[in-house]
């Protein structure tokens, strides 16, 4: 049992970005134990981008098809693993809401040990050990399991990698299920924003905004870096409802780890802290110079952001040639 | 309408977190407990999915040790009818937690079981999905929205890129997430109601665990950076350091 199998998520016939990532954690994990990497993609007849996972580290790529494919269809997922998860050292998936959603499942319905938005996955003495960051962030634990484990890694964990070879593909059959919940579809949100989780830079508002039209500001500056930006919040202002409860980054909200967090009138009380403090570079504007958040930030501005914030949206744009 | 509404007991999210002496858990001197944020969710939805019934009961249920029932007031007074503590000591290993809820709450006649998305200490977010697929229920996890209509339930939650919904019938297991609702807070007469509402205790063993924690560590502490200046005026500075020094731009 040295082989690791990772389970490929697809929205509407096509392999969701991450993959790579997640078939480089398998690689890895899979070259310490001497084992082989299997990739398996569930959906509804061939899936677009199945060709690239041999590339990205798989060496097969099983392919289920099924109807219930068309939408998330947990039952039928399960079942299909579960009819192959016996030689498997882990199962992985990536730590999406759905691969959060999926992991535990799988865990329960094939009896195995569960570690969900690990950072690192390694075999030490033929076990699988994870390092995940617990108390949103606020610690670190390493934990080793026994057996075969279920694991799901945070998307960012990982690069994404290529080998440079093709995986065979072979198709598996989907067991009998009984589908249970059904998924009637995705409905895209009003504004196509960003995901914090998923954006390059975070540009975070506090209580210091004063109002929530404010945060028109921070969306000029975030749109000033060309879609590769997020609006985010500390808890403060989801609370008083001035955002969407998708934007809080914090120990109750997302953790986040952009290469660039800009936060502008963030206190930086402690779980806001814990949900940012992985971000590479850290910025605070604040008018306090003895705000907490200047501990942690790398660069900071003492000043209305009022002033601030244009001066600096203006010169972002600037250095973007817009 | 019967509904179970399963809580844990985690550190406040203030609080500073320090790492005990055997190196694999908290150390727990001066830190205040509250309820896990997300499980009021799950206990505001119960509350009022029961009162909105007019008929049915809601009953929060705790695997712990006794520090747990103080936290169960907490749900008793915000209008919860009755407890039940599965006394014991919770394992590292979440599918080992879920067997006990689930062996619990089998026969327990629960039209809904809910839980908060994740605990804010371990982060497993994994008791709710397990426990629906060991009594082999439907589940949603993180869910945005609960309608509950004759024996169906129509929920929504959030995916990357967009909001998915979803129908099931009942019984069914949820897992919630900030954006349901908002929890009421305990009024004083609830308190007081608190203190005299059942609350029974189950001696309860998890089984074997094959999850061992290594070790538990604090993140390295980031160094405070500098000042680069203030107001508008400090603005051509910090793009420097961004182009040059931190090389983001």
């Amino acid at each position: 049992m040295a082989d690791i199998l990772c389970v490929i998520e697809q929205r509407g016939g096509a392999v969701r970005k991450g993959a790579n990532e997640l078939l480089t954690a398998a690689r890895q994990l899979a070259d310490q134990l001497g084992g082989r990497v299997d990739a398996l993609v569930c959906g509804v007849g061939s899936v677009n981008g199945i060709d690239a996972l041999g590339a990205a580290g798989a060496d097969r790529v099983l392919t289920a098809s099924h109807d219930a494919f068309a939408q998330y269809a947990p039952e039928a997922i399960v079942a299909t693993v579960q009819s192959v998860a016996g030689q498997y050292a882990a199962v992985l998936l990536a730590a999406t809401a759905t691969g959060k959603d999926l992991a535990p499942r799988l865990a329960a319905a094939i009896d195995a040990p569960c570690g969900m938005d690990v950072t690192a996955v390694t075999a030490v003495n033929g076990a699988v050990r994870v390092v995940r960051p617990v108390y949103a962030g606020k610690a670190i634990q390493t934990l080793e399991f026994s057996g075969t484990a279920v694991v799901a890694v945070r998307p960012g964990a990982y690069p994404a990698a290529a080998s440079g070879k093709a995986g065979a593909v072979e198709s598996v059959a989907v067991p009998a299920f009984t589908p249970r919940l059904t998924v009637t579809g995705i409905a895209a949100p009003e504004k196509a924003t960003l995901d914090v989780a998923e954006a390059r830079v975070v540009v975070a508002g506090g209580r210091g905004l004063g109002e929530p039209q404010h945060f028109g500001l921070l969306e000029a500056l975030a749109a000033a870096f060309g879609g590769e930006a997020a609006v985010g919040a500390s808890r403060a202002v989801v609370d008083a409802g001035w955002i969407e409860h998708g934007a809080q980054v914090g120990q109750t909200g997302k953790t986040v780890a952009p290469e660039l967090y800009i936060a502008v009138g963030v206190s930086g009380a402690i779980q806001h802290l814990a949900g940012m403090r992985t971000a590479r570079t850290i910025v605070a504007i604040n008018r306090d110079k003895d705000a907490p958040i200047f501990k942690v930030a790398d660069y900071g501005i003492v000043g209305d952001l009022f002033e601030v914030v244009p001066a600096l949206t203006a010169a972002v744009k600037a250095a973007k040639g817009q | 309408m019967k509904i179970a509404i399963c809580l844990r007991r985690v550190p406040d999210t203030t609080a500073k977190i320090a790492i005990a002496s055997n190196g694999t858990s908290i150390d727990e001197t001066g830190v205040k407990f509250v309820p896990n944020p997300y499980d009021e969710y799950a206990l505001e939805a119960g509350i009022a999915l029961r009162d909105a019934a007019g008929a049915g009961e809601t009953v929060v249920i705790a695997f712990g040790g006794d520090a747990v029932q103080e936290t169960m007031r907490t749900a008793l007074a915000m209008g919860v009818d009755r407890g039940v503590h599965l006394q014991g000591t919770p394992s590292a290993d979440g599918l080992a937690n879920a067997r006990v809820l689930a062996d619990h709450l089998r026969d327990g006649g629960y039209d809904l079981i809910l839980f908060g998305k994740v605990a804010v200490d371990d982060y497993g977010q994994q008791t709710g999905a397990m426990v629906a697929e060991l009594l082999g229920r439907p589940c949603a996890t993180a869910i945005t929205a609960l309608v509950v209509e004759g024996g169906t339930a129509k929920v929504t939650r959030e995916v990357e890129g967009g909001v998915e919904s979803a129908h099931c019938a009942l019984p069914a297991v949820f897992t919630c997430d900030k954006g349901l609702n908002t929890p009421r807070l305990p009024g004083l007469k609830g308190i007081m109601a608190a203190k005299k509402k059942p609350l029974d205790i189950v001696p309860t063993t998890a089984g074997d665990s094959r999850v061992t924690i290594v070790s538990l560590a604090l993140p390295p502490e980031r160094q405070a950076g500098r000042i680069v200046g203030e107001g508008a005026a400090a603005v051509p500075a910090l793009m420097a350091a961004l182009t040059t020094e931190a090389k983001v731009l």
